[in-house]
């Protein structure tokens, strides 16, 4: 195997490693209870997660995950953190019926769709890869085919943008 | 052995997986939301790395728009609970039971 085969390999298992690492410590640190240690951490799945987008060539998307995720979604946490007085979190104690609860049931979804894709192989009779997620390339399917779901969701933008200077008044009725 | 689809899509459930004991397990209102964010980003994943082997870029499309009503959904989603902490002094999902205000 050339070495240029094995560099993407190795990159895939550092950031999955990475991302998943970081995906623990948002759910469950053992340090802190404080949300923003944990909004701190989703930056860092977000950005592991744009690494493995860029190993999947989906070059646009990794950009955008950034600036949309780790720009703009992470800092409005920050701020109604911030607005919110979060202090009483640390000293409520996690109930171990619901965390027991949670463990099992997810452990038991995992392990269902984990043996489905070991027995299924969907990846296993595939041709090489080809495409490029570039910017010309999704542009082009953006402004042709899906031009009414990309006007569609600018509506949406808007909706939400007035639902939320509603929602952010003083004397909510 | 070398990386496919399944090595992605194995990374994808885990994280959907945690997602979703950040879902059951947390109490807090902000940390069960940015749990939803994580599982919405391991369908992302699954969904890019389907786009990617399977030689079609209508996957990645699909990304762009969920990330985009993503955003939407979470600049309302934190107006409303910063709305329901100015009513109930409090982000913690046991204290907020009553339907009405």
């Amino acid at each position: 195997m050339a070495p240029s085969d094995i560099l993407p390999d190795i990159l895939f298992y550092l950031f999955a490693a990475l991302t998943l690492l970081c995906g623990v410590l948002v759910v469950a640190n053992p340090f802190s209870r404080n949300p923003v240690t944990s909004a701190m951490f989703l930056v860092l799945t977000i950005i592991s997660m744009a690494g493995l987008f860029v190993l999947l060539h989906a070059f646009f998307l990794a950009a955008v995950q950034i600036i949309v995720y780790a720009g703009a979604v992470i800092v409005l946490f920050l701020f109604v953190i911030m607005l919110l007085d979060l202090k009483e979190e640390q000293r409520r104690k996690i109930k171990l019926f619901g965390a027991g609860a949670g463990l099992v049931s997810v452990g038991v979804i995992m392990t269902i769709s984990l043996k489905a894709l070991r027995a299924t192989q969907p990846g296993a009779n595939l041709p090489a890869p080809q495409i490029e997620g570039g910017t010309d390339a999704l542009g082009k399917l953006l402004f042709t085919q899906y031009v009414l779901p990309f006007e569609v969701v600018s509506i949406l933008l808007l909706v939400a943008m007035v639902g939320v200077i509603l929602l952010s008044k003083k004397d909510l009725k | 052995m070398h990386v496919g689809l399944e090595h992605y899509l194995t990374v994808s459930f885990l994280l959907f997986g945690l997602g979703l004991l950040g879902v059951i397990m947390r109490r807090n209102l902000l940390v069960i939301y940015m749990s939803l964010e994580l599982m919405l980003n391991a369908a992302n994943l699954a969904l890019v790395s389907f786009s990617r082997f399977n030689n079609n870029l209508n996957g990645q499309i699909l990304v762009f728009f969920i990330i985009t009503v993503a955003a939407a959904e979470v600049a309302v989603g934190l107006a409303l609970i910063v709305a329901l902490y100015r009513k109930r002094q409090s982000a913690h999902v046991e204290d907020l039971t009553s339907m009405k205000l």
